[in-house]
């Protein structure tokens, strides 16, 4: 029989509300362990298998010198590296303070500065070294977590889709939260993936999957200006859970200088 | 002379990332240190300017096995400030959310995290070839605690439900009584469980410590109390402060906490076990007294026996609160920011957790702290290694080690929550 295929789950800055998605498969889990050999999930095993892995999933971002040593490590040993979760793909809450003015982080920051270490921004997986596929959502999404997982240990592309939440909206025939309610959301610049959760809780999308393919920040903005919200929840609302990633970050920063010019 | 080091690299089987270093001489323990390395996130710091409305699902991120505790604690800070009170059905909504999140977290602890120590398994997977009735009915409680967070709060990790004041929707009585037959089938399968772990083997080992927890006078208190220990501490949420301290050690990236003049305390399921056994529901209480654990439990690898009575009675209290549910009319207590300061405290799965806010007129952060449970058990953790270690000595190596581990596995510490805020102190010349 061949051999099973060996996983290897990692973490960095993070909840680890990522990987626990994998421990939330509670109907999957067992099956999902019978086909591959988890060979290295420290929040499930105390077994460590050696390395090389088959498929390496990610969570965090990095933020230390150290991490950025370790995920060079971890790519080497990995035959396919994927990015799970918004601080993998974005570099996460933890990424706020990547906005902040360095010049205020002056040398005493700590209570006992010399006892931590840690680098000025908080960056994806993917600012470091190459990887296979990111999967968005903060957390992902456990059904797509595993689509993901069969797909590499079948040698396929994941079937992700990488259209806005309105799809998911219609779809689940959810009234639009924004025409309906005239509650601000960032449905239509924001990937699929969480069923278009908050707005069938009646609440605008937050943006906790991250930008979808090519999304259009601007023509959002405007119309959220046009419906009141102030520019600085405008700011606020774009630099959340995945502020970091390259579209949100220009839309927040763009209205910003905006702001200070005027 | 005899040098003896014991070192775990990376712990496993707790959330996040932790090691531990023992160091011996001639049998004495001469050093012991819990290090968490897990980079610090430095939530408070840029928690400030972001607006009082968005910590509830921003703290959240803290931790993802306990994000309901976060959201629970920042918003009760906030409607302090507010000068509302979230009471009646929105409130047993809150307690019903936060039962669930008990659930899901003990049982992921108990059967996934904690059992295999005591049964000599690397992980519950491999548990699972001798017992797959057992780890299938832990999976199956864990998953009913899933549902009930799923159904209230939207989703499992990070509900999107919760805000201050309340809900932004409300469920139906409908989709709560979806729930009624898996919590029936949970009571009756958590108190399968509180009788399968009383049955494991416990080493002998008893602490005296400090037990901190709410207090609330008909509950076991999970949503709000003042703050009582067993060694006289009486205090309302907002004087936490004035009785507790936080140490910044070098080896650490969490800030150690500790009660003011006295030191250590622990916080979590035996503390609220030993402090509120009457407030336990009756079925709970029953348990218990049927497996012979009573207050005072003082020995920390017996905490999964209460963590199991606390699931059996979670999944009882959740299914009366189900039964009687009637849907408010509005899912949030509206009120508009005022300048304040506000504390938050609740029972997180893992203990006490507090906050406290600080906002301007126009509901902006301008001051946030965060105390987890894990940076609070982090000296009684260090305290009983620096102990067992010495009555374990003629153990085998790697025997020791994984007791060693076990001991600290007993806390279920979260060293994501407990890295989480290392303050930054801005400085302006
Ligand atoms: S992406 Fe969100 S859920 Fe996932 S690890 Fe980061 S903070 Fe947690």
């Amino acid at each position: 029989m061949a051999r099973k295929p060996k996983l290897a789950v990692w973490k960095f800055a993070s909840c680890d509300g990522c990987q626990l998605s994998l421990l939330d498969c509670e109907d999957e889990l067992l099956t999902v362990a019978d086909r591959v050999e988890i060979a290295y999930f420290l929040e499930a095993s105390r077994a460590v298998v050696k390395g090389p892995y088959d498929l390496s999933l990610v969570e965090g971002s990095i933020t230390t010198p150290h991490d950025a040593k370790r995920i060079r490590q971890i790519r080497r040993m990995s035959r396919y590296l994927v990015a799970i979760g918004a601080c993998a793909t974005t570099g996460g809450i933890q990424a706020l303070r990547n906005f902040k003015d360095v010049r205020e982080f002056v040398q005493r920051v700590y209570a006992r500065p010399e006892y931590i270490e840690t680098l000025e921004h908080s960056t994806p997986i993917a600012a470091h070294v190459s990887v296979d596929f990111e999967l968005q959502g903060c957390p992902v999404n456990k059904y797509q977590l595993l689509e993901v997982i069969a797909a590499f240990l079948h040698g396929r592309r994941p079937n992700i889709p990488t259209h806005s939440v309105c799809m998911e909206c219609k779809r689940r025939g959810v009234v639009c939260v924004m025409v309906a309610r005239g509650i601000p959301c960032l449905g239509p610049v924001t990937q699929a993936g969480c069923n278009a959760l908050c707005p069938a809780y009646h609440r605008g999308c937050f943006g906790c999957f991250g930008p979808k393919e090519t999304p259009n920040t601007a023509s959002l903005s405007a119309r959220w200006l046009e419906m009141g919200v102030p520019r600085e929840d405008l700011v606020r609302a774009f630099r959340g859970f995945t502020g970091y990633a390259e579209a949100f970050r220009k839309e927040s920063m763009s209205h910003e200088t905006a702001d200070h010019q005027g | 002379m005899k040098r003896r080091t014991i070192k775990v690299d990376y712990l496993a089987r707790v959330e996040g990332e932790g090691a531990l270093y023992i160091r011996m001489k001639d049998g004495q323990v001469t050093d012991v240190k819990l290090k968490i390395y897990e980079p610090p996130r430095f939530f408070e710091a840029f928690m400030r300017g972001r607006k009082y409305t968005e910590a509830p699902d921003i703290t959240a991120r803290i931790c993802g096995i306990c994000p309901v505790a976060y959201q629970m604690s920042a918003s009760q800070a906030m409607e302090a400030i507010l000068g509302i009170r979230v009471e009646g059905p929105l409130r047993d909504l809150r307690h019903l959310l936060y039962l669930g999140e008990w659930i899901e977290s003990h049982m992921l602890h108990v059967y996934m995290l904690h059992a295999p120590d005591f049964l000599g398994y690397q992980s519950a997977i491999e548990m699972a070839r001798d017992h797959p009735e057992v780890v299938q009915r832990g999976l199956q409680l864990k998953k009913y605690g899933n549902e009930i967070v799923a159904v209230v709060g939207g989703r499992e990790v990070h509900p999107i439900n919760v805000r201050v004041g309340g809900f932004y929707r409300v469920p139906t009585r409908e989709e709560l009584q979806s729930l009624v037959d898996k919590l029936k089938w949970g009571r009756d399968a958590a108190l399968e469980t509180v009788r399968w772990v009383a049955s494991f083997d416990f080493p002998d080992f008893e602490m005296d410590y400090e037990f901190v927890a709410l207090r609330h006078p008909e509950e076991y208190a999970i949503l709000e109390g003042r703050i009582l220990s067993n060694k006289g501490l009486d205090i309302a949420v907002h004087e936490y402060d004035d009785h507790f301290e936080e140490i910044h050690v070098p080896y650490s990236n969490a800030l150690h906490s500790r009660i003011r003049g006295r030191g250590s305390y622990l916080v979590g399921p035996m503390a609220r076990f030993n402090l509120n056994f009457d407030r336990l529901s009756p079925l709970a209480q029953e348990a218990a007294r049927e497996v012979g654990l009573l207050p005072p439990c003082r020995n920390p690898f017996q905490s999964i026996i209460v963590r199991s009575i606390e699931t059996l009675h979670a999944f009882d209290v959740a299914l009366r609160l189900v039964e009687n549910y009637d849907m408010p009319d509005s899912p949030v207590v509206e009120a508009e920011p005022r300048a304040g300061t506000g504390y938050g405290a609740t029972e997180a799965p893992r203990g006490l957790l507090y906050h406290r806010y600080t906002i301007d007129d126009q509901g902006i952060i301008l001051d946030a702290k965060i105390v987890p449970p894990t940076s609070q058990n982090q000296k009684a953790i260090e305290e009983d290694l620096w102990h067992f270690v010495p009555q374990n000595l003629d153990l085998p190596e790697d025997e020791l080690v994984w007791r060693c581990e076990q001991a600290i596995r007993n806390y279920d510490p979260c060293i994501s929550c407990a890295t989480h805020f290392l303050k930054l102190h801005i400085e302006r010349e």
